[in-house]
C-alpha cells in the first residue's frame, strides 16, 4: 500500500487561515494543463472521476447487451463462444461494481459535493487527490488491457473463486487474471488516497456552524460508506496478494490439491474458502458501499423536491451508521451454500435479517417524507421515487437470500441475478441519474433538457423493472445463472425462450435510452436552459455558491457561515418554501430578516 | 476471521464514541443559531494531518489484521509446517526499536527547538530503518538458503508474505521520512519540520508495534499464549 | 402524476405476473417441502409489505402533488410512529427468520439412519460413490487419484475395496430412504442441485461437504452444477434415477466395485 500522509502537510491544504476568509493558501493552477489535467481541484476531479466511470460503464453496457444476445439467442453471434461468454460476465460485473459504481458514487459525487456540501474550499490533501484519480485511470486502463492480452480477459467470474480463478480450463489464466488483480490492487491504492481526503475532510474541513447532525444526509452516506471501503478493500488487496502468489509462485494459499485433466496440480492443502471469506468480506461492505452514497443523495432529492424537510433525519443518521456497522458482520450470507461450517448459518441470517430492519425504516422514512409535502414531480424526483420501488422490491428479495434456508434453492439461480441487479444495479444508477439530473445545473450552470430527461427516466424505469422482475422467476425454476446457454433441460419449458428474448429486448432498448443521456449531456452544455445559482431552491451549502459553477476556491472572499440544518423547507411563518443553510437568525418573520425578505 | 472482527470492534467503539460527543443524538431543527452546541472542527494544517494520518493507520490497521486472520485460518489446517526462524530477526526488532527510539529523540528535539539533535535523531532513523530492511532481506535469503522456500510450505509462504507487507510499509515511510531529511538538509527551519518529525514518529511506532505482534504470531508466542490461557481457565 | 398510476399498475402487474407466471418450483421430489413453506411465507410477507408500501408511495404522490398555493407540512420527526413501524418491521423479520432457522437445523443434522453416497465433481462430469457390502465407504485423497483409480479412493483402507464406482452414468437411489450426499471435487468448486429436490451445496476440492434428503417421488431428475467451474460448467449434466427399493438393488448389483475395477488392470499386466 502507498504511504501516503506523513511528511508535512501537502502543499495546497488550507491553513488556519480559511478562517480567517483572508488571502488563502490554496493551489493555484499555472497553466491549462494544471488547471484541466492534472487539477488539483476536487471539483474537476470529480468530473474526471465521473467522465471515466461513465466511458467504463459504456463498456460494461455493450457487455452486458452482448450477454443478453446470447441468452435469448444463443448461437446468433459467432464470435460470442463460452470463453467469451464468461470473460463478458466478468468483466461486466467487475466494472458495474467497483470501476463504475464505487468510484462515481464516492470519486464522483464524493469529490464533488463534500467540499461544496460542507463549506469547504477544496479536500483537505488535494494533490492526493489528484494522485488519486491518477492511480484509478491507470486501474482503469489496465482492466481494458486485459482485452488484449493473449488470452483475454479472466473469465472466472467477479467473484474469482480458486481454484478455478487460475486453472487451465478458465479463458484468461494466462495474463487476465493477473491483470485483473493488478487492477483491482491499484484501484484500492487509489481509493485509499481518495477515500483518506472524503473523510479528512468531513472530520476536518467543515465551515463554522456545520456540525454532524447540520450535514445533508448525501454526506453521511458518502462519509460512512468511504470509512467501510477504506476497512474493507484491506481483505480484497490481500486476497488479491495472495492469489497472485498462488498464480505466479506456486504457493497454496488458496489451492488445495487438485488434478487438472488428469495432471496432479503442483497444489497442496490451501483452502478455497479463505478467500470466499476475504472475497466476501470486502463484497458484502461493498453492497453497502454503493447504496449508503444513494441512500443519502436520494433523501436530498426527496426533500427538496418535494419541498418538505426529510422526515426522522436522526433516524435516518442513524440507520446510516448502523447499516455501516452491521454490514461487517453479514459477509457469509454469500456462502450459505459453501461448504462453510453450517452452523455459521444461524448466526449470519440473524444478524443479514437484522440489517433488514434499519434498512426498512429508511424506506418508511422516504415515503412519509412524501407525505403531506407539496411534491414537484422533476426529473430528479422521477428518478429517486424509481429508486424507492426498485430497491423496496431488490430489498424484499434480499430477505429470500439472507435467510439461511430459504436461500439454500435460490442461491447461484437467476434469483440471485434479479436480486442483486434490482437492489445493486437498477437502484443506485437511478440515484446516480437523479443525482446527474439534480447537480448538472450547478456543475454547468445549465440545465438538462427535462423532456429528454423524462423519456430516459420512463424507458430506463419501465425497462429495468421489466428486465429483472420477471427474472425472479426464472430462478425459481431453477434456471442456473452463469450458464452460456441452457440447451433442452427437461424441467425448462419452452416459454422461457420467450420470456429470456422478451427480457433481452428490453435490455437493448434500456441500453439504447441511455445514449440519449449521453445526448443531453453533452447538448445541454451549450444549448440547456441557464439555470443561476439555485434552480432548484435548496437550502444546502453548494446551491449559495457567489458564482454557478463555483469558482477554484468555492466560495470567494468568505467561507458561508452555517446556522441551521440542511432541511429546513416550508417552514411555518418563512416567507419562502426553503431557508439555506447559511441564512442567520432564530425566528423567520421578524421584520428585516433576510428569510423575511426572501433572500435567495 | 476473529481477529479483524476485534479489530473492527475496537474501531467502531472508538467512531460510536466520537460520534457520541458530537452530538449524535441532538435535534438539529431545534438549534438555530451561528455555531451549535457542539465544537467546531478545527481545520489547521497540523491537525488535519495528524487527523488523517489516523485514519490512514486504521486502514493500515485493517490491512494487517485481516492478514493475521487469514494466517490463523490457514494454519489452523492440516499442513501447516512452522518456520524455524532465523537468528537474525531478534536483530532486526532491535533496530527498529532503536529507529522508533531515535525517531521519538528527533521529535523531542524538535519540540526543544534543538536542531543538532533534531538532525542527530533523524539520520539515526532513517540510518537504523534502512538497516532493518537490510536485516529483513537476510532474514530472507537465510531462510532460503536453510530450504525453506516460498511454494513448498504454507508457514513459508506467508513468513515472506507478512514480512513483505511490513517491509513496504516501513519503505513507504523511508520516503516520507527522507523527504523531511532532505528539506532539513535544504535548511528549512526546526518549526517547519516540527510537524512531518512528529507524524513520522507516530507511523514508525505503530508499525513497530505491528511488527511485534506479527512477531508474536510468527514465532507462535500468540499461539503459546493462547494455549496457557485455555490450560489456566479448564 | 402519471407517475402515481404508472407505480400501482406496477404494483398490480407484478402481483399479477405472479399469481398467472407458469414460471415457478418444479414439482417438488424430496422431503424439503419445509423449504417451500419457508419460501412461500417469505412471498407472502415481502409481498404484502411491498404492495402496502408502492401503494401509499403512489397515494401519496396523488394526494401531495404540487398546486399553485400548495405548501408542505413542517414535521422533523414523529417518535411515536417511528417506534412502531420499528417493531412491526422487527416482527415481521422474526416471522420469516424463525421458521428458516427451524428447517435449517434440520437441513443440517443428517439423520442417523441415512445412507452415505458419494459425489465427486471433476471438470465437467459427475461421479458417484455407494458403499459395498460394509455399508461403509473408504477413505479417499485427491493425491490418490491416477488413471486407474479416478476418484482417487485410497488404495490401503480395506473399506474401500468393496465400494461401488459409478463413473459418467447415472445415480440411482432408493425411495423413501434417507441419503446423505458426500460431495467432494477434485479440480473446481461445483455444486450438485437437482432442482427438484430443492437441495445444494457446493463441493470444494480438499474438504468434503454434505447435505441430505429422503427422495419421496420416482422419476428421473436432471442434475445441474450450481457453480461456476470454467468454460464447460452449462454442460456439467447428469441424470439421478428414484426408483422403488427393488428396481434400485438391481441397478446395484450391476455396478463395479473399485476392486473389480482394478482387478483388469492387474491381469493386464500379466502377458
Amino acid at each position: 500500500m502507498v504511504d501516503v500522509t506523513h511528511g508535512e502537510p501537502v502543499p495546497g491544504v488550507p491553513g488556519s487561515a480559511a478562517h480567517e476568509g483572508g488571502e488563502l493558501d490554496l493551489y493555484h493552477p499555472k497553466s491549462w494543463v494544471t488547471k484541466y489535467v492534472f487539477s488539483q481541484d476536487a471539483k474537476v476531479i470529480a468530473i474526471q472521476y465521473g467522465l471515466t466511470a461513465m466511458a467504463i460503464g459504456l463498456v460494461a453496457l455493450v457487455l452486458s447487451w452482448l450477454m443478453r444476445l446470447q441468452l435469448a439467442f444463443p448461437g446468433l453471434l459467432p464470435f460470442l463462444d463460452a470463453d467469451h461468454y464468461y470473460q463478458f460476465i466478468t468483466m461486466h460485473g467487475m466494472i458495474m461494481v467497483v470501476y463504475l459504481l464505487t468510484a462515481l458514487f464516492l470519486g464522483g459525487f464524493g469529490n464533488y459535493l463534500i467540499p461544496l456540501m460542507l463549506g469547504a474550499r477544496d479536500m483537505m490533501f488535494p494533490y492526493l487527490n489528484m494522485l488519486s484519480y491518477w492511480v484509478y485511470l491507470v486501474a482503469v486502463l489496465l482492466l481494458v488491457s486485459g482485452f488484449f492480452v493473449p488470452g483475454g480477459p479472466t473469465g472466472a467470474g467477479w467473484t474469482l473463486y480458486p481454484p478455478q480463478a487460475i486453472l487451465a480450463n478458465t479463458p484468461g489464466q494466462q495474463w487476465g487474471i493477473i491483470v485483473m488483480l493488478v487492477s483491482l490492487m491499484l484501484f484500492i491504492i487509489g481509493f485509499t488516497m481518495g477515500g483518506l481526503n472524503y473523510v479528512v475532510t468531513v472530520l476536518q474541513g467543515r465551515t463554522r456552524g456545520m456540525t454532524l447532525m447540520r450535514m445533508p444526509l448525501t454526506i453521511w452516506g458518502i462519509f460512512t460508506a468511504t470509512v467501510m471501503a477504506l476497512l474493507a478493500f484491506p481483505a480484497l488487496f490481500v486476497g488479491s496478494v495472495m492469489m497472485l502468489f498462488d498464480r505466479g509462485l506456486g504457493t497454496s494459499f488458496f489451492m488445495p490439491a487438485i488434478v487438472v485433466t488428469g495432471e496432479q496440480a503442483p497444489y497442496a492443502g490451501g483452502s478455497p474458502i479463505l478467500f470466499q471469506h476475504l472475497f466476501w468480506f470486502f463484497g458484502h461492505p461493498e453492497v453497502y458501499i454503493v447504496a449508503l452514497p444513494a441512500f443519502g443523495i436520494v433523501s436530498d432529492l426527496i426533500s427538496t423536491h418535494a419541498r418538505k424537510n426529510i422526515f426522522g433525519y436522526r433516524m435516518m443518521v442513524w440507520a446510516i451508521v448502523i447499516i455501516g456497522a452491521l454490514s461487517f458482520v453479514v459477509w457469509a450470507h454469500h456462502m450459505y451454500v459453501s461448504g462453510m461450517n453450517p452452523g455459521f448459518g444461524f448466526f449470519f441470517a440473524t444478524t443479514t435479517l437484522i440489517i433488514a430492519v434499519p434498512t426498512a425504516l429508511k424506506v418508511y422514512n422516504w415515503v412519509l417524507t412524501l407525505w403531506r409535502g407539496d411534491i414537484h414531480f422533476t426529473v430528479p424526483m422521477l428518478f429517486a421515487l424509481g429508486f424507492i420501488v426498485t430497491f423496496i422490491n431488490g430489498g424484499l428479495t434480499g430477505l429470500f437470500l439472507g435467510n439461511v434456508v430459504v436461500d439454500v434453492p435460490l442461491s447461484d439461480t437467476m434469483f440471485v441475478v434479479a436480486h442483486f441487479h434490482m437492489v445493486m444495479g437498477v437502484a443506485p444508477i437511478l440515484v446516480i441519474f437523479g443525482g446527474l439530473y439534480h447537480w448538472y445545473p450547478k456543475i454547468t450552470g445549465r440545465m438538462l433538457n427535462p423532456t429528454l430527461g423524462k423519456i430516459h427516466f420512463w424507458i430506463t424505469f419501465l425497462g429495468a423493472y421489466a428486465i429483472f422482475f420477471p427474472m425472479h422467476y426464472l430462478g425459481l425454476l431453477g434456471v442456473p445463472r452463469r450458464y452460456y446457454e441452457m440447451g433442452e433441460t427437461a424441467f425448462v419449458p419452452h416459454s422461457v425462450v420467450t420470456l429470456n428474448i422478451f427480457m433481452t429486448v428490453a435490455a437493448l432498448v434500456v441500453g439504447a435510452t441511455q445514449m440519449l443521456f449521453l445526448f443531453n449531456l453533452a447538448w445541454s452544455l451549450r444549448h440547456g436552459r441557464a439555470a443561476g445559482g439555485n434552480p432548484w431552491r435548496a437550502t444546502t451549502l453548494e446551491w449559495q455558491t457567489p458564482e454557478t459553477p463555483p469558482a477554484h476556491g468555492n466560495w470567494g472572499a468568505e467561507l458561508p457561515v452555517v446556522y441551521r440544518w440542511a432541511y429546513d423547507y416550508s417552514v411555518p411563518g418563512a416567507a419562502e418554501d426553503f431557508v439555506p443553510q447559511n441564512v442567520p437568525g432564530r425566528d423567520p418573520d421578524m421584520p428585516g430578516h433576510p428569510v423575511a425578505e426572501g433572500a435567495r | 476471521m476473529s481477529l479483524i472482527l476485534i479489530f473492527l470492534a475496537v474501531v467502531v467503539a472508538i467512531a460510536f464514541g466520537w460520534l457520541w460527543r458530537q452530538g449524535i443524538l441532538a435535534k438539529p431543527w431545534l438549534e438555530t443559531g451561528v455555531v451549535g452546541r457542539f465544537p467546531a472542527a478545527d481545520p489547521s494544517g497540523a491537525r488535519v494531518a495528524k487527523v488523517g494520518l489516523a485514519v490512514f493507520l486504521a486502514v493500515v490497521g485493517s490491512l494487517f489484521a485481516l492478514t493475521v486472520s487469514a494466517y490463523l485460518m490457514r494454519a489452523s489446517l492440516g499442513d501447516w509446517e512452522a518456520v524455524r526462524m532465523p537468528g537474525i530477526l531478534w536483530v532486526n526488532t532491535g533496530v527498529l526499536a532503536l529507529s522508533s527510539l531515535a525517531l521519538e529523540t528527533a521529535r523531542l528535539a524538535a519540540v526543544r527547538g534543538d536542531a543538532e539533535g533534531m538532525r542527530a535523531g533523524l539520520l539515526a532513523a532513517g540510518a537504523t530503518a534502512v538497516l532493518f530492511l537490510v536485516g529483513q532481506l537476510l532474514a530472507w535469503r537465510q531462510l532460503h538458503a536453510e530450504g525453506y522456500y516460498l511454494a513448498t510450505n504454507p508457514a513459508n509462504a506467508f513468513f515472506y508474505l507478512i514480512t513483505a507487507l511490513h517491509g513496504a510499509h516501513v519503505a513507504g515511510g523511508l520516503a516520507a521520512l527522507g523527504r523531511v531529511t532532505w528539506r532539513m538538509e535544504r535548511g528549512a527551519a526546526v518549526a517547519q519540520l516540527r510537524l512531518g518529525i512528529g507524524l513520522c514518529a507516530t507511523y514508525w511506532h505503530a508499525l513497530l508495534l505491528i511488527w511485534l505482534v506479527l512477531l508474536g504470531l510468527l514465532t507462535n508466542w500468540v499461539g503459546d499464549f493462547v494455549a496457557v490461557c485455555r490450560q489456566l481457565l479448564t | 402524476m402519471p407517475i402515481a398510476i404508472v407505480l400501482a399498475l406496477v404494483v398490480v402487474g407484478s402481483v399479477l405476473f405472479h399469481l398467472l407466471s407458469p414460471w415457478w418450483f418444479t414439482p417438488i421430489a424430496s422431503n424439503w417441502g419445509y423449504i417451500d413453506d419457508t419460501v412461500n411465507i417469505t412471498f407472502w410477507i415481502t409481498g404484502a409489505v411491498f404492495a402496502a408500501v408502492v401503494l401509499f408511495l403512489a397515494y401519496c404522490l396523488l394526494r401531495f402533488r404540487h398546486r399553485p398555493g400548495r405548501r408542505a407540512a413542517y414535521e422533523p420527526e414523529n417518535k411515536r410512529l417511528e417506534t412502531w413501524l420499528a417493531i412491526g418491521t422487527a416482527i415481521g423479520v422474526a416471522a420469516m427468520l424463525a421458521p428458516g432457522l427451524v428447517v435449517w437445523a434440520r437441513f443440517i443434522r443428517v439423520p442417523a439412519d441415512a445412507t452415505s453416497v458419494e459425489v465427486v465433481g471433476q471438470q465437467w462430469q459427475w461421479a458417484y460413490r455407494l458403499p459395498g457390502k460394509d455399508g461403509k465407504l473408504g477413505a479417499a485423497d485427491t493425491r490418490d487419484v491416477s488413471d486407474t483409480n479416478p476418484l482417487g479412493i485410497d488404495p490401503n483402507d480395506p473399506r474401500g475395496r468393496d465400494d461401488i464406482i459409478v463413473q459418467g452414468g447415472e445415480l440411482h437411489l432408493p425411495v423413501g430412504k434417507p441419503v446423505a450426499l458426500l460431495l467432494r471435487s477434485l479440480d473446481a468448486v461445483h455444486d450438485f442441485f437437482v432442482p427438484e429436490f430443492r437441495a445444494k451445496m457446493d463441493m470444494i476440492p480438499g474438504s468434503v461437504t454434505y447435505y441430505w434428503l429422503t427422495p419421496t417421488r420416482t422419476g428421473s431428475f436432471e442434475v445441474l452444477c450450481a457453480e461456476l467451474c470454467g468454460v464447460g460448467h452449462p454442460y456439467m449434466r447428469g441424470t439421478v434415477v428414484v426408483e422403488p427399493e427393488a428396481d434400485y438393488q438391481a441397478w446395484l448389483a450391476q455396478q463395479q466395485t473399485f476392486e473389480q475395477m482394478q482387478a483388469p488392470a492387474k491381469t493386464g499386466a500379466l502377458p
